[in-house]
């Protein structure tokens, strides 16, 4: 379970942030999560819920998705990776460590696995929004 | 933006005492024969060892030990598998017997995701096999492993020396403490490189002569553990615990 051990790292991050920040309370956390690692969303969220902190007590949790879209550089051809399609020994790789795409997809116009991900790998902490310490 | 993973990873090594990273300027001196037989010996003195290979594009340790068919277990992350009474990580559980091409910002990202992901638990010793050179492996480990320590291995050639020297000067100006460096594949009796390494001061930690029928014990721990070579790794190992 990916999303557990993402959802601690993400909990720990919010936290950091909000004491780094003053906050007494956040209130709301925005998350990027990449399509390339194909976390299960609702599992994510669930961790969350049950990882959450006193301080993220009544956080709303935002994830907003990104695409896997991919550069190769050699040719410079850009494509947007479907995950779906890929078979399940790959998913299941890429979903544990998403540069192993490097092992097992090619770029499609020139076959070179020299490609830069330009988006849509891993999770992301974008913004936490809270309430400032009455002391700070 | 911010990676969160940055912020687990003290927790994932938390219960670590020791993250020894098994290093060298130079390729091919040694440094997975040498880590793998390091952590082989260190559980054999009764000692509870994680064995981490963080030579993502070359992984050896696994061909060395003769480990395959192992799969780490998911429980709220990865539980690394056993393999010969350690802990064993590697990136080959992912990658199989292909080819993992990858680019320093790849590296990076592949040793943040297993450190942060890794649950290691309670280990007396972590040993790290690292790639060669003073590159984004070593940087990252820096950067992101407090109280990581370096045992650095050599040849008796100059050309390896040197470049121990450069990676130790790297390592006393960051204040990163250096356990020693281990002189392998020693063809004749020569003082040289540990009265260089004392002139670094650091320690000298002992030599390993070369063994020509090495070869023979590669894939099996058992018989590598009955080597000239794992005697004098189990020597070292008693120099650091
Ligand atoms: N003492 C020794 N006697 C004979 N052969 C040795 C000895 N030590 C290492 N070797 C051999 O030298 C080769 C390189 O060893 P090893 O792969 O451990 O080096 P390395 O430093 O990890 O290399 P790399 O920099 O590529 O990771 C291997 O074939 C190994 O079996
Ligand atoms: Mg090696
Ligand atoms: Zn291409």
């Amino acid at each position: 379970m990916h999303e557990w051990a993402l959802a601690e790292a993400v909990i720990a991050a919010a936290s950091e942030i909000a004491e780094k920040e003053g906050l007494s309370e956040v209130t709301e956390v925005k998350i990027k999560v990449g399509e390339l690692q194909q976390i299960e969303l609702d599992i994510l969220e669930f961790a969350l819920s049950q990882l959450k902190s006193a301080k993220l007590e009544n956080a709303r949790f935002s994830i907003g998705l990104s695409k896997a879209e991919i550069k190769c550089r050699v040719c410079e051809h850009k494509w947007i990776l479907a995950t779906g399609n890929l078979d399940k020994v790959t998913a299941e790789a890429i979903h544990f460590v998403p540069e192993i795409a490097h092992t097992y997809i090619k770029c499609p116009k020139c076959g070179s696995p020299d490609f830069e991900v330009l988006s849509g790998r891993g999770v992301w902490l974008e913004s936490i929004r809270g309430v400032k310490r009455e002391d700070g | 933006m911010v990676d969160p993973r940055l912020s687990i990873i003290d927790e994932r090594i938390r219960e670590v005492s020791r993250i020894v990273a098994v290093s060298s300027g130079k390729g091919g001196v040694g440094k997975s024969l040498a880590a793998a037989t390091l952590a082989l010996k260190l559980t054999k003195m009764g000692y509870t060892v994680g064995l981490f290979d963080l030579d993502f594009t070359s992984p050896s340790t696994h061909v060395i030990l003769g480990i395959a068919d192992l799969q780490p277990k998911e429980d709220r992350g990865i539980v690394p598998p056993m393999a010969h009474g350690m802990k064993y990580m590697s990136i080959i559980y992912y990658s199989g017997e292909y080819a993992t091409p990858l680019r320093g910002a790849d590296v990076s990202n592949v040793l943040i995701e297993l450190l942060s992901i890794t649950r290691w638990a309670k280990l007396d010793f972590l040993i790290i096999d690292m790639p060669p050179g003073i590159g984004d492996a070593t940087l990252d480990l820096i950067r992101l492993v407090k109280d990581i320590e370096f045992l650095i291995v050599t040849t008796p050639s100059q050309l390896a020396f040197e470049t121990v020297r450069k990676l130790v000067s790297l390592l006393k100006e960051l204040k990163i403490p250096v356990i020693g460096v281990i002189e392998n594949m020693k063809t004749h009796k020569s003082d040289t490189i540990r009265q260089q390494t004392r002139k670094l001061d650091v320690k000298f930690l002992g030599e390993i002569p070369y063994d020509a029928r090495i070869e023979e014990s590669i894939g099996s721990a058992h018989r590598l553990s009955k080597t000239i070579f794992a005697e004098k790794v189990g020597e070292i190992a008693l120099r650091i615990q």
